[in-house]
This record gives structure tokens, sequence and C-alpha cells, in this order.
């Protein structure tokens, strides 16, 4: 009964918080707008930071890897092969997850803090092969001038920040509300098993990693996807953008969301996403200052973060017996990186 | 040495782009070996351990007039404030909880933001000049070419400081208790020391080496607003190819990673935007592939 | 009778210490065979070593007929080996019907377990009468970390039943269980259909004598005696070793 009520309040705030992103671009400025449709396409990344760290126990800082991937794919394509969007998309996606298939085998056997380690790694090579590899991504200097989007075969091109803002949100909410049905499937359940508990998920007969391989590469192009709404926000596109920062503003995000909830990291993720661009509005200089206290201020002030070690990241509703299973889990993974 | 000069011709163009190689990846090894200690014995992933190196790097742009006097002072100061930095941030660390691997690296994180932008509100936002000590300016003759002094002098330096590494990890008590807590974690708990002084031990050391590394290389990688990025992340493939926490492979790792980012640009420039994540793509599959057997095994 | 699970000649060390020496066992179908002996005797390695989370330095491990020594517990219990854990494993956030259809994905024909709307009919025809079995259908939508101890325990018999085990490995189950939920768990092992072979792993002799029709000792990593339940108890030489191993 009370969960009952929960739910339907829960899809109440989501109705209304949609509507009220449809409505924004006529109440706010066209810089504003803009800046919303780049939020947007940062919260899906978000998304799939989630699907992976929460959902299914990977947690990832390299998920701007993949995100690039994605980006620049789509401002190749759109500058040279087609303007429509869908095409954009697909292929943005399919670069995003062809880059986390490659890097599966680096991931996939590795738990917790080594994940961390490894996928930020992954991200911040992806940054410096961007920086260099100046023939394709234009280097440090990034790639300025992409044409203008038309979302599907026949329709006009968005010519304005409005425009752009709507058809981020489409895609969103589409990929999102995807993501959701996916997570209530059978797919959804394994790795929510696999999470709490990987080793009796493969003493039941399950191939595990080959469900997180899955889950990886489903991440990856979720990101690439969010790489092709970057593109089309700010039609300018450089490493900056997806800097070794970006992910780590991500991860806050999605931990201050709830972890495991994807509803969680799409309104963490603004939130960070939103407090980084106010604060480097106002604060010209000191803006690194006050994140970096806010970083943080907020870790203390998480439910999870201090002193409640539950859980391999701290989701309710762990029996009682757990919290020292976890550590050791964690810990074991340790030694066999050793060789 | 020798081998060089009468083998001559063709290897000649790649003799100092090798040495400067092996200059780069002893100065990553003294970093990363921070970074080691940190997530092998505290099982922490330090995001601002480049921020520490770069405190070292902005105190010898500071204090170091040339002098060597001022290198010892610079060094001093360096060593010291990375590891005050150090302690203070597994002072910021105590109160989250130990198994919490994603509070601890975001915690870092924000430190190593808050903390490099005070570096570049003290220090300026343009990157500073750092100087060689004055005795080493000049080049020296190396099979026939002309090398930098100082880069051969460090060399030296840094290889003294691998090997006193080396011999402190394998004849001292604390070295000992350090091999042991990498290899078994749960053997730290055994000890009977409390963690939270473990922690700050562990973090304190980790500075050290970082402020010493930034004062000795920063003629090398010199302080600035990138120098903390750079750092950690060549500190962090270092550790993950080097097999986290063997202090061996730490250091081969570094030396590839020094020869990758000097040889191998001049060997292959078409390439070099792809080596480093290459290499770390192949060692990581190799290995990857011998976790999935001991895996099936275990 | 057949031999389901034979054990050839396994030896595990660790470092210097010889955790199993050359032991030898075969498991009939629908055998109940219990595994005792002293602490230390090597029953928990061996029951490791058949569920395939060790490796043995030597000697085979033959199940139905093939050779599974190189089979991971993945694919182990996908050919019917299932185990119960000295912990009760669940998967804590999900309720216990979840638990149970994670538990019975694997051994359906890929076509059943992915077919859409499958996950129902999975829930009601295979977890329902599982759980109703095991006396869980009250606490069917409760997150499985929620339980009490002894349901968890009830839960991952009920888990590793949906696996549609030949062999069912048990590893003291009766550990950290009133004496109540004893007697429940002992009803309930001697109502296992006759298809499951029981390889049991328990301290508590009386459980052993109501559970088992055959019994192994272990002692020191080798095979001491095997007999009937009434041949073991009478057996001085069994009396020895457990008089050994207690001083």
């Amino acid at each position: 009964m009370r969960d009952e009520v929960i739910r339907r309040a829960r899809g109440a705030v989501a109705a209304l918080a949609l509507a009220g992103l449809v409505v924004a671009p006529w109440v706010v400025d066209d810089y504003t707008t803009a800046i919303l449709a780049r939020t947007l396409a940062l919260a899906l990344v978000g998304v799939s930071v989630a699907l992976l760290t929460g959902v299914a126990g990977m947690p990832t800082l390299g998920q701007t890897a993949p995100y690039a991937a994605g980006a620049y794919a789509c401002a190749v394509v759109g500058s040279q092969i087609s303007d429509v969007g869908v095409v954009q998309l697909a292929v943005a996606a399919v670069a995003g997850a062809v880059l986390a298939a490659l890097t599966v085998p680096l991931v996939v056997h590795a738990r917790g803090v080594i994940v961390l380690m490894i996928t930020l790694a992954i991200g911040e090579l992806a940054v410096t092969v961007l920086g260099r590899w100046r023939s394709v991504t234009g280097g440090t200097d990034g790639l300025a001038g992409i044409a203008a989007v038309r979302p599907f075969w026949g329709l006009p091109v968005l010519a304005n920040d409005q425009d752009r803002y709507l058809y981020a949100l489409v895609v969103v909410t589409v990929l999102v509300g995807a993501v959701l049905l996916l997570l209530r499937t059978r797919a959804g359940l394994l790795l929510r098993a696999g999470r709490d508990d990987e080793t009796r998920l493969r003493a039941s007969g399950h191939r595990v990693p080959l469900y997180l391989s899955g889950a990886h590469i489903a991440a990856g192009a979720i990101a690439g996807a969010a790489g092709s709404l970057l593109v089309v926000a700010q039609q300018y596109i450089s490493p900056a953008d997806f800097g070794f920062d970006t992910s780590a503003l991500l991860l806050l995000g999605v931990v201050i969301g709830g972890t495991a909830s994807i509803g969680g990291a799409l309104v963490g993720a603004a939130l960070v996403i939103a407090v980084r661009d106010w604060l480097f509005g106002v604060l010209p200089g000191h803006a690194p200052l006050v994140l970096g206290v806010l970083f943080v201020a907020t870790v203390y002030l998480l439910p999870t973060g201090v002193h409640r070690a539950r859980g391999r990241w701290g989701l309710p509703s762990e029996p009682a017996d757990q919290p020292d299973a976890s550590p050791e889990r964690d810990q074991a993974t340790v030694p066999e990186l050793h060789r | 040495m020798m081998v060089v000069a009468a083998g001559s011709n063709r290897i000649d163009p790649y003799l100092i782009p090798a040495l400067d190689g092996i200059a780069y990846g002893l100065l990553v090894f003294v970093a990363a070996s921070g970074l080691v200690f940190c997530f092998g014995v505290a099982n922490i992933l330090n995001l601002a351990h480049g921020m520490l190196y770069a405190i070292g790097g902005y105190t010898a742009a500071a204090l170091f007039d040339g002098g060597w006097a001022s290198l010892a002072l610079a060094l001093t100061v360096g060593v010291l404030a990375a590891a005050a930095a150090g302690v203070l941030l597994a002072g910021l660390l105590a109160p989250v909880a130990a198994g919490n691997h994603l509070s601890q690296a975001l915690l870092t994180f924000g430190v190593a933001l808050a903390g490099g932008s005070l570096l570049v509100a003290g220090f300026g936002p343009d990157d500073p000049q750092v100087l060689v000590p004055a005795a080493l300016e000049g080049s020296v003759v190396v099979a026939g070419h002309r090398y930098a002094a100082y880069r051969l002098v460090f060399i030296v330096v840094a290889a003294v400081i691998a090997a006193a590494l080396y011999l402190v990890m394998r004849r001292t008590r604390a070295g000992m208790l350090v091999r042991a807590a990498v290899d078994d974690p749960e053997m730290v708990a055994c000890l009977g020391v409390s963690p939270a002084r473990i922690r700050a031990g562990v973090l304190a050391a980790a500075g050290a080496l970082a402020g010493a590394a930034g004062v000795l290389g920063a003629p090398i990688i010199g302080p600035g607003t990138d120098t903390a990025d750079t750092v950690l992340l060549l500190s962090l493939v270092v550790v993950v190819l080097g097999g986290l926490g063997s202090m061996g492979g730490t250091l081969l790792a570094a030396l590839a990673i020094g020869e990758i980012q000097t040889l191998g640009v001049a060997l292959l420039p078409s390439a070099a935007p792809f080596l480093l994540f290459a290499a770390m793509a192949a060692v990581l599959a190799v290995r990857a592939r011998g976790l999935a057997s001991r895996w099936r095994a275990a | 009778m057949t031999g389901l699970l034979t054990v050839e000649d396994v030896s595990v060390r660790y470092g210097s210490l010889a955790a199993l020496a050359g032991v030898d066992l075969c498991v009939h179908d629908g055998q109940r065979h219990a595994l005792i002996g002293p602490n230390g005797a090597g029953k928990t390695t061996l029951l490791n070593v058949i569920g395939g989370s060790r490796k043995p330095q030597h000697g085979r491990v033959i199940f139905e007929g093939r050779d599974v020594g190189r089979l991971g517990p993945a694919a182990r219990a996908r050919r019917g080996i299932n185990r119960i854990h000295q912990r009760p494993a669940v998967f804590a956030t999900l309720t216990a019907t979840e638990n149970v259809v994670v538990a019975a994905l694997p051994r359906l024909t890929p076509r059943r377990r992915w077919w859409p709307g499958g996950r129902r009919r999975i829930a009601q025809h295979r977890a329902g009468p599982l759980l109703d079995q095991m006396g869980l259908t009250d606490v069917a939508t409760v997150p499985a970390g929620h339980l009490a101890h002894g349901q968890r325990r009830q839960l991952e018999i009920a888990m590793a039943l949906a696996g549609r085990p030949r062999l069912l490995l048990l590893d003291e189950p009766a550990a950290g269980l009133s004496a109540v939920e004893v007697g429940r768990l002992v009803e309930l092992l001697q109502a296992l259909p006759r298809a499951v072979a029981v390889l049991l792993v328990e301290h508590r002799l009386d459980l052993v004598y109501a559970l088992s029709d055959t019994v192994t000792v272990l002692r020191d990593g080798r095979t001491l005696a095997a007999g009937t339940p009434d041949e073991i108890r009478t057996s001085p030489l069994v009396r020895q070793a457990y008089a050994d191993g207690v001083a």
C-alpha cells in the first residue's frame, strides 16, 4: 500500500519534471536553453555511469571515453556524410559501444577500486588521444562549425537553441525510458543479483562476465549517444569537454542520486553540472576551489558516505551480516591482479 | 654507451630520446611509488596524488635559485609540505567509511581540485620557470652527443632513490609490513595498529615521495596547471601496468612509459597519440587472460 | 546403481599443508551421502573441489561420466551440481521470488529463459511451489536481506532446487539454526525428490544418521572408512579418529 503511494508520487514528480523541461525553453533565455541542452547530454552520460556503478556494480570514472568517441564520430559523420539526427545518433551509439567493447577485457575481471583506476586511465588516455590525433579531432582546438542537424529525413534542420534543446530532450526521454524498461526485464534482475552477490550468481550457473560485458557495452552505447547530443547542443567539441573532472562530477552526481537509481542519476548529474556551470559563471577565478570544497562536503553529507560500510556501495536493505562480506571481496581483488 | 658509440650511425638519433626516457621513467617511478603505497597498503585510490607532486614542483620554482643550499632547502620544504598535505588528506578521509572506495575517491578528487586552485592562486596562473643547479647547467658529451648534465645527474639521483626504496622495502621492518599489507590486506588488521594511523603514515610517505619527485623533476615535468593531471595519469598507468603493488613491476612499467613517451614518439611519430593507450591495453589484456584462468582455478 | 559422481585420487595442498591427500569418493544416483570427520579433515575442501571453486593439484572429478575438472563453478552448476553454503548466500536486495527465478534461469533452454513474459511464468510455476514447499510463501515479496537466518537457509535450498540439480552439496546446513528450524530442515531434506543425490557435510552426527544412507569418514585428508550409518556408528576406527580429533 505504502509502496503503491510512493510509486504514484514518484510517477507524478517525474511527469511534472518532464512537463517543466518541455516548457523550459519558452521560460528561459537562449543561452540558458543551450546550457540546458548540454546538461541533458551530460545527464544521459550520468545514466550510463549509474548503470555501471550502481546497477552492475562496476564503479567507473571512464565513461567520458565512449562519450567522446560518440561525439567525435557524430561530428565527423555530421560534417561529411549525413545531417540526419537519427543516423548520427546511431553512429555515435555504435562508436561508444565499440570503444566499450574494446575495453571490456580490461575491466571485466577487475573489481571495486581497481575498476575505478583502470576506467580512469582509459578515460584520461582517450582525452590524450583526442588532443594529439590532430588530423581527425582537430587536436586541443577541437572541431567547430559542425553542420546543423535535421532530426529525421525530410524534416527541417534544427536552426535555433530551442529546437536543439527539444531534440535533446526527446532523445534523452526515449533512451532513459528504454533503459528503465530494460532494467525491469530479466537482464536487469540478473545485473542486480550480480551486484548483490557475484559469487552466488556464478554458483547458480550464470555466466557473470558475459552479463558484465553486456552492461559495459550497453553503457558505452548510451554514453556514445549522449556524445551525439553534445555535438547537437554545442555545435563545437574539444577534448576539454571530456576531461577527468567531467567523469568525477558525473560520478558524484550519480552517488548523490543514490547510485543504483536511474532517475536519481539524471537528477544528481544535472544538479552537479548545473552547480559547476553556475559557479564558473559567478566566480571565474575560484570556481575550482569552491567546487572542490563542495565535493568534500557532499561526501560528508551523503548518507552512504560516512561510517556506514553497508553492502558493496552502501545500498539500502542489506542484511545484517553483509557488511563484512563486501570489504573481503574488494580486497580479494587486489592480489588477483598481482599476476 | 660504448656499444652505442661503436655501432654509431643507425642508433645515434635515438640515443638522446632513450636517455631522456630513462630520466622520465625514473621520475614517474618515484612519483608512482607513492600511489602504489596508497593503493596497496591503505587501499585508497588517491586522485590528489598529482597535486602532491605539483606542490613539490611549485616549491622548487619558488625557492630554488640555482645554488646547492637553495636546492637542499627546496627539497626539504617540498618534501615536508607534500607530506603534510598527505597527512591533511588522511585527516579528511578519516570520517569516511573504510570500505567506501567511491566516497574516498570523490573526496580525494575534491581535495585535488581545491588544492590545485590554491596552488594557482598562490603561485600565479602562468607556468613558472624552473632553474637547474648552476653547476649542472652545461652539457656533457655522451657517446659523441651533448647531453644536459642535469638530466644525467637526475638519472643517477633517481636511481639512488629507487635503490633506497628497494632497500627500505626489503630490509626494514616498515618495508616488510608494507609488503605484507600489499600481499594480504587483512594482515594490517591483525597488526593491532589503528587503521587511521596507518592511513596517515602511508599518505605522508606517498606525499614525501611525490614531493621529492616534484622538486627534483621540476626541470623535466615542470609545475603548471596541467601538471597534477599529467602526473596522476602517468602514475595510474604505471601502477596498473606494474601489477598493482610490486616494486619491480612498477619500476619496469615506469621505464617502459618513459621510453614510450620519448623514444616511442621519436621512432613512430604518427602513432604517438596511441602508444600509451596501446601499451596499457596490450599489457592489461594479456594479464586479464591470465587472471581469467586464475579465476577459474581459484 | 550407477556412479553419478566419482572423485579419484584428489589431492589439494595449501602451501606445505596437505588438505586432501588422495581422496576417492563415489556418489550414486539419488544417494544420501554424508561426509564426516574431525575439524581439518578436508571436508569443506572436498566440497569446494567438487563444486569447482578449488582446483586440486592432482586427481579427477567425474560427473555423469564426464571429467568436469576443467570447469568452473558456473559451468558445473549448469550441469547439475548445486551447492548450499555454510553461510546462506542469497541476493539481498532481490525478493525471495526473484531469488528463486534468478537461480532457475541457467537450467532453462535459451528460448524459455528469455521468452517475453516468461519471468512471471517462471515465478508462478517454478518459484511459487518451491517457496511453498519451504514455507516461505508469506515472505515471497520480501527482500532476502530482510529475512531471518533460518528463512535465508530455506530460501537457499529453494534456489538450489530451482536449478534442477542432480547433485546437491550441503555444507553444514544446520549451522546457526534453532532446534525448531533444524527439525524443519531435516523434514525438508528428507522430502527431497529421489532424483537429487545429496552430499552432506555435517558435524552433528544425529543429523547425519537421520539424513544419510551412506557415510564416508575423512581424516587428515584421507578416506578413513565408508559404510552405512550403522556400520560407521559401531566402527572402533571411527570412534578412535573422533577421539583423536577432539583431543
